[in-house]
This record gives C-alpha cells, structure tokens and sequence, in this order.
C-alpha cells in the first residue's frame, strides 16, 4: 500500500476529510481534518489494509497540538505512512481509535498524560506513566514542572 | 520389655527404672541429636553452597575458613545478631510458634532414624509408621507460618504446603509399605537386619519392583524436602518466598536448619529401606568389624556417608532442574506415582510369593538366581528409557528429526 | 494513612469471596523491574489482571528536548539497558535521516551491526538465563551470564562500557576498533557457537521446562497483530517479520542470515516455548551476521567528515525503525534546525508487548503468570522511559 494509493482512496471516499498530502518517499504524510478522523480511521484499516498502527507521537505546535499516527501493512511492504490530526490547543479533542487499533489503547492514554490531549470515548483515559495525582502534561512546551512534589523539593533549575 | 537393641539399653544395662532411662534417654540422645541435627545443617549448607557453585561454574565462599567451611558460621551468628521483626498485623502466638512447630517435626523424625547398629534412639515396632505419622508434621508449622504472616503470598505458599502434603504422602506411604511386605516389620533395625550380606540382598535389588518403589519414594522424600523441583512452597520465582517471606533472622533460620535436617532424615529412612542401612553390601567386611563399638562406628560411618550421598543427589537435582508447575505436582503425585505405587505393592508381593528369597540369601548368602531376575527386569526396563530418551532426543533436534522421516 | 489504592475496575465490593486480589509488583522478583501487576484470583488461577507502568519514568521524551542530539544518544542508553547499542544505532540512524546527502564511512557501518548483533546476543542470553530462573532452574542463568561476560568484556574493551556503551553515534561511531578487538570478537564467534548447545541441554530439551511453557500463554497471530507485538514475541507466534530483512537498514541486506519462527514444535503455535526457542535460534543468526561482518570489515574512517562542529541537523522530520532484541524500536525525531530536538517519540517494543498482558494470561494460574511475563521478555527502562 503506497502512500498515493492511500491518497486516492482517502481522497475517494472522504474528499473533504484529507487537507493536505506530502508524498515524500522518506516522509510520506496525510493530514486530516480532526471531525472526520475516526471515519478516515476505519477507512485507512479497511480499505487500504493499514492494520498496524507502529507509534502514536504527541507533537506540541504552538497554537495546536498535533497527534501523528504511523501505520504501516502488518503482513507487507514495509512503507509507514504518518497520518496527522491538528486539533486546538485551548480544546484538544480527538475521537479514540482504540477499538480500530487495540494498540491505540496504551498509546493514547500516554499522549494524554504527557502532552494532553483528550481521546473521546476512550474507556479508561487515565495516566499511564506519571504519577496519577501529578498535574499537567510534561511534553507541552509551556510546561512548568512544580516546585514540590508529595514534600519532595524539585532541585533542578 | 524394651528390645535390648538401644544405645540406653547398652549404656544402663537392662535392670534400670524409667526415671534413669528418661535422664538417659536425654543425655545419651536428645542433647548429641541436637548437635546432630545442627552439624548436618551446617555441613549440608556449606555442601550445597559448594556443589551448586561447581555446577554453576563459580568457587561458591572461599574466604571465611577452608574453602568457606566456616561460611555458615559466620551466616549463623550474622542471623542470631538480626532483628526480630514480626509484622504488625500477624499472628505474634503463631507466628513465633510455627518455627519451632517445623522444627520439632523434623528432629522427632530423628528418633527413629538409626545412626549404626543399636545406634537409634527409640527403635520402634512400628518405625516406619511413625515416621510416616510425624514426617507431616513439618508441614503443619509451614501453614502456620503462612497463615500468621497474614501475607497473600505466604498464604500461597501456606496453602501450596498443604497441597504437597495431601498428594506426596500416600506414594510415599505406598513405598513404605511395599518394603514393609518385604520384610514382614516395620522396625527400623529389622528392615536393616534383612539386608545384611552382599549387596544384593539389599531391599533396592530384592526384586524389580523394589527399584519403583525406591524411585518413587525418592520423588516423594524431594516433594517432603520441599526442594526443586517441588520447591512450590517457596517458589522464589514465584511467591516472592512463599511461606517464609516474612521472617528473617533467627527464625527464618530455624525453618532453613528444618529444611536441611528434614533432607537428612529422608535420605537417612532411604538409606534404611533400599540401600542396607549401616551394613555395606560387602559380607566379609560387615563381618570382620563385627558388632561391637568397632562395629557401631564403622556402621555409622556407612549408614551417614550413604544418607549425605543421597543429600547430594537432592542438591544435584535442585540446581539442575526448574520448578514444577502446582497442578502437574499433583497429576505426578496423584495420577503416575500413586498407580505406579500400588502395582509395586502388587508386584513386588506376587513376585515374593511366586519365586521367595530362599533364607540363605536373606541372611547373608550371596548371588542368587532372584537376582538375575531382577537385573534382566532392570535392564529392559533400563533399554526402554534408553529408548524414550534417544526418540525425545531425536524429537528435539531439527537436523536428526528431518534424518529420521524424510 | 491513606487507604491502599483499588484500581477502578475491581471495586472492593465486586469481589466474590472465593477471590482474591493480588499485587504482583512492583517490587517482585519475576515482573523484570518494576512492573505492577494487580491480579484477581480464584485459589492459584488468573481470573483478571490490570498492568500498571511508569514506575520508572524518567522524562526521555522531554530530556531529548533540552539536550543537544550527541548528549540525547546518552539517554537512548538507558532506554532498553540490555540493548544499548541497537537504541544508540536506532537514534542516530533517526538522526541522520534528518540529513539529505549524509554518507556513512563502510567500516562504521560494519562496526555498528557487530555491535548491534553482539548486543543482541547478550541480551537474548540475559532473557533466556532469567526466564529459566523465572521457571526455577538458577543454574542456565550463570551460564548464559559466563557467556554475556565475554561479550561485555569485549565492548569494554572496544568503548569503555560494559552496559550503557553511547558508543554509536550520528555520523558513524565513537571509537575506531583495532585488530585485537577483531580478533577477541572472531574467538567470541568460535566459542559461542558450540556453547548454544548447552542451552539446550539445560533447558531447552527439559521436560519439566518444556511443561511449564508449551501451550502457556498463547499468542495467537491476530492478537500479537492488533496489539502491535513485534521482535521475538511476534515471531514467535509464526510471523515471520523482520525489519533486518523487511525495511533493512544499515548494511543489513548485504548479509545472509535466517529468520526463526515459532512452529509450536512442543504445544501450540504461539505459546511461551516458541518464545523461547526464537531467541535461543535467533542468537546463532546473529553470531552468524557478525561472523559475516567481521570477515569482510574494510579499512576506512570511522566516522563521517560531513559533521563539522556542533550536530545541528536540518528542519524537518524523520521516522526510523531499527529491529532491537525486543522489538522495533523506533524514533520519530522533529527537528526545528537548532542543535537541539523540537521532539522525540520513542517507539518502544516492550510498551506494545506487555500491554496484551490480561489478554493472554486469563485463566492461567500464577507460576504461569509468571511464565508469560517471563517470556514476553520486558525491560522497564523501556516501557517507561
């Protein structure tokens, strides 16, 4: 499944879901608008057989906050094909694909808890690797880490 | 009338009253026994420490002492100097009792086990009975001490004692009673008396199903010793330490001392049953060092060299082997080494009816036509595991399995 | 004192009184680090079980942002501990993907796959050791640590470290290596080889061991699929990817090596032993590829002379996945053209792979529990970062 193929077939069936499309052979990469992202997921895992979702990256961009899933064929080429989603950072909402890919599961939960972005419906969206009661999302580039923490002094300056 | 067999009978003579034979009894055995029991510890610590260093390819303690001898010591003292540390919502009674509890039902099991010949402390009518009766008792102070802990994990563990118990002692009753058929007693020394003269009057070449039988209670004893690969009680792996994760210092001490006098014991009630207990399967030898004090040491040399070679082999299999699984546990105890206990039962009388030890051979005479049989019966028996052994080989080496169906 | 934390999905009341919540970890010798696990059980039986991680997060990610790229190849390290090499091979391979014209010198690129496959040696030597003692036999465990000694000795010898080694670096590597290292790693290759054997004498042929793992923990293809599983554990459910053979990189495809699968010789297709058995097999491959590589190393620079002064690798983005002993391993490193990453997504094996923990442990009982973890072979450093 090549990256243009991936193209014409998203382009087919959701036309005004696919902003933006970078056929990069080292980098290829498909934006899609967030409203229309768990469709697009169900498309990309039916129809074009994009089974594998290799890494979910969180990515901090100023005004918006970026989810980049990579999927690739499991049983193919080997040709990942990076699938981006922009949502606002004042309100970060994007629809849960944990019942597309059960990868999603873990993945999205630590995009949750490290940049913050809320995965809607997700069934259990809790921290995964920070401590449960810890405040804020560490990746976002305005992240301030406390003072203290449980009485324990943050020395690093 | 007490048999004149004892080691207090031949001290005090036959005329003395119980409250001389009691204060006999207890400078004569109770007081050498402990230091018995703490000497074979030490020595079956510092021997395991060594054989599984060899087997795995270090030294083991070289420092404190020849070769480490003295490792153990230095480890006693580091355990005595410990704190007592009991958890703040267990069973205190309990659990500073169960220690004791295991310890105790391993040393009684030292009343019965002989040292030599008239070297026993009680030598019972019904020896082996009792020590099938107390040889659980063990096992008692290991669910108490699971229990008290009130840890999850030593429940587990707790519980998984309990098990074994339940599933290795009726096949080790069974070989029990096979050799009890045998030798029509179930005395310590009566059972030893029998195999006296050469090697092959020995229980373990009496017929082939005596050979069953010992490997069945050999598997039972490791199963009683709770080592590998029947260590599930503790479970390292598994249950963090299972029954004795809470306990430190003296009393976990205590419980690890139980468990190396309790391998002492098995090996020892092995020795006795299939291996001719003191005498050393060469007539002409037990015969010139006769039985008097001469004849009591070298016998106890015989009888304790053969208990420790048997401890070895538990070492041995304890770092080679890794752990079984609680349920296949019972399916070996329940459903192949019961079946196979009772057809030993079986066997090994039909066989004593059908072709009888002539008495010659039973005190002291030689080879006999009996046991031939019974090599021819081990060999084949031998050539079929040869067999099994050579096809899972086979089976599980890709180049050899691809060679055999083309 | 606080009440002992329950997690969400066993409330206390729902808990028959046959049953019984365990807390396996985080500290336990068996969960490889700490890693928690809290069990429902029934008697010895695995009725439900919740994983729980980041006991040791560390912020990778967002070390990876406040450091220059040399200094972030000193955390990949500390990612996978037992795989060192393959993290700082799969980082500065991502880095250098960055870059549109960057030429690897030949002898850095054969020195990183020796160091890359030694590496995996020792690690599948330190996975099947432990999942021996994790079944209860201590004894494999020194033996395969015998072996993994030689091989850290020689990458002490080759770059200072005996664990976390920063030795492959953007552009090539840290050190060159000379003769008598080439001759240490060639009477490694002759030694080792013969020495698998013993492997399978002490464990691999042991009925009780083939016991406790044959149909254990059985991982069918779609499951280790949806999950993402890869490395090993994949493999050893019958799938016979690679990335060394799919998507090589480096100077992968000029080698020729097999790639095991599990056959579910002993039980079923997918069950801890096949597990097992594909790294025991996938350690003779490796010393196979190194063997090939030490034989034909060429003499050249070690390193490239395109980098001058401060690594600042131009803007853009790049997604590398490197096959690690656990798994693909993969960096997504975002670039702003700063000497510093604008972000790092790690892609670690061992967070896919234990996260189908409850779906294949249900209904097994606890020693199995133990097998299964054992055999999907975890490092926490990685899970975690």
């Amino acid at each position: 499944m090549t990256p243009d193929k991936v193209h014409e077939i998203l382009k087919a069936k959701h036309a005004q879901a696919v902003s933006a499309f970078d056929p990069n052979p080292k980098h290829p990469s498909i934006k899609i608008a967030p409203e229309f992202w768990r469709v697009v997921a169900k498309t990309l895992r039916d129809d074009c057989g994009l089974d594998y979702l290799v890494s979910l990256t969180a990515v901090d961009r100023a005004a918006e906050l970026e989810a980049i899933y990579t999927l690739e064929v499991m049983d193919g080429a080997r040709c990942p094909i990076h699938v981006r989603v922009l949502v606002p950072r004042d309100n970060p909402l994007i629809a849960t694909v944990e019942d597309i890919w059960r990868t999603a599961d873990w993945h999205e939960r630590e995009a949750w808890d490290l940049m913050g972005i809320t995965f809607v419906g997700h069934h259990n969206l809790v921290r995964i690797l920070c401590a449960e009661d810890w405040e804020g999302h560490p990746l976002r580039k305005d992240y301030k880490s406390p003072d203290t923490y449980h009485g324990i002094k943050n020395n690093v300056t | 009338m007490m048999t004149p067999y004892t080691l207090v009978d031949w001290v005090l003579g036959d005329g003395a009253g119980w409250i001389a034979r009691f204060i006999g009894a207890v400078l004569v055995w109770a007081v050498p026994i402990t230091g018995f029991v703490s000497f074979v510890g030490l020595l079956s610590i510092w021997l395991e420490r060594k054989i599984s260093a060899h087997i795995q390819c270090r030294l083991g303690p070289m420092e404190v002492g020849y070769h480490g001898a003295l490792q153990t010591v230095a480890d006693g003292v580091k355990l005595l100097a410990k704190e007592d540390l009991v958890p703040a919502d267990a069973d205190r009674f309990l659990f500073a009792f169960a220690p004791i509890l295991a310890f105790a039902g391993t040393v009684v099991g030292f009343a019965v086990v002989p040292f030599g010949p008239g070297l026993i402390v009680a030598d019972l009518d019904i020896g082996i009975f009792y020590l099938a009766a107390v040889g659980s008792l063990e096992a008692i102070g290991v669910i108490a001490a699971g229990w008290a802990s009130n840890n999850k994990w030593s429940l587990f563990g707790s519980v998984r004692a309990a098990t074994q118990v339940v599933s290795y002692e009726i096949p080790m009753g069974l070989a029990f009673v096979t050799i009890a058929a045998l030798a029509g007693t179930l005395s310590m020394s009566g059972i030893v008396d029998q195999q006296q003269g050469w090697i092959a009057n020995w229980f373990l070449f009496r017929n082939p199903f005596t050979w069953i039988a010992f490997i069945i209670y050999y598997i039972a004893a490791l199963a009683e010793c709770k080592r590998a690969p029947f260590d599930l009680p503790e479970a390292e792996s598994e249950l963090v330490s299972g029954f004795h994760t809470e306990y430190s210092g003296m009393r976990f001490a205590i419980f690890f001392l139980a468990e190396y006098a309790q391998m002492y014991v098995v090996s020892a009630v092995a020795v006795v049953l299939f291996l001719g207990g003191w005498y050393s399967g060469i007539a002409p030898l037990d015969a010139a060092v006769g039985t008097g004090v001469a004849g009591k040491l070298v016998g106890a040399g015989i009888i304790v060299t053969k208990s420790f070679l048997l401890v070895c082999v538990q070492m041995w299999l304890r770092w080679t082997l890794p752990r079984i699984r609680l349920d296949q546990m019972l399916y070996l105890c329940m459903k192949i080494l019961m079946p196979f206990g009772m057809l030993t039962l079986v066997g090994s009388t039909m066989w004593e009816y059908y072709f009888p030890t002539p008495e010659i051979a039973k005190v002291g005479g030689g080879w006999t036509g009996n046991t031939v049989m019974t090599g021819v019966v081990v060999a084949i028996i031998g050539t079929l595991s040869l067999i099994v052994y050579v096809r899972s080989v086979i089976r599980s080496t890709p180049s050899l399995r691809a060679a055999s169906n083309p | 004192m606080n009440a002992p934390h329950i997690p969400k999905a066993f409330a206390a009341s729902d808990v028959r009184s046959e049953e019984m919540l365990l807390n396996m970890g985080p500290q336990h010798p068996s969960t490889h680090g700490v890693f928690r696990v809290v069990i429902r059980t029934d008697g010895e039986i695995v009725i439900d079980s919740e994983s729980h991680v980041g006991y040791l997060h560390r912020c990778f990610e967002k070390h990876c942002e406040s450091v220059s790229f040399l200094q972030s190849v000193l955390y990949t390290d500390r990612l996978d501990y037992l795989t060192s090499m393959g993290n700082n091979l799969a980082f500065s391979l991502g880095v250098e993907r960055l870059f549109t014209d960057l030429v690897i010198p030949e002898r850095a690129e054969h020195i990183r796959v020796i160091c890359a496959e030694l590496n995996r040696i020792a690690s599948h030597l330190l996975a099947i050791g432990t999942y021996g003692m994790d079944i209860g036999a201590i004894t494999p465990f020194l033996y395969c640590f015998r072996d993994r000694e030689k091989i850290l000795s020689i990458f002490e010898s080759i770059c200072g470290q005996r664990l976390n080694y920063n030795y492959v670096r953007p552009g090539g590597v840290a050190y060159d290596i000379d003769d008598s290292m080439i001759a240490a790693i060639k009477d490694f290759c002759k030694y080792f080889r013969p020495k698998a054997q013993e492997y399978d004498d002490l464990l691999s042929n042991n009925d009780i061991f083939v016991r406790r793992t044959a149909n254990v923990g059985v991982l069918s293809k779609e499951l280790a699929l949806s999950y993402g599983v890869t490395g090993p554990c994949l493999r050893g459910s019958g799938v016979k990817r690679d990335l060394r053979r799919d998507l090589p990189y480096s100077i992968y495809s000029r080698f020729d090596f097999e790639i095991p699968v599990g056959t579910g010789e002993r039980g079923t297709l997918g069950d801890c032993y096949d597990r097992y058995m594909v790294r025991v097999r996938e350690m003779i491959e490796s010393l196979r590829i190194v063997e090939q590589a030490v034989s034909q190393i060429p003499d050249g620079p070690f390193k490239t002379d395109q980098i001058k002064g401060k690594l600042r690798p131009p803007k853009g983005e790049s997604f590398i996945r490197v096959e690690n002993s656990r798994g693909e391993l993969g960096f997504y490193i975002i670039s702003d053209g700063k000497d510093v990453a604008y972000r790092v997504k790690c892609r670690a094996p061992s967070f896919h792979n234990i996260s189908l923990l409850t779906d294949i442990s249900r209904g097994a009982m606890i020693a199995d529990m133990v097998a299964i973890i054992g055999s999907l072979d975890i490092v926490m450093g990685e899970v975690d970062r």
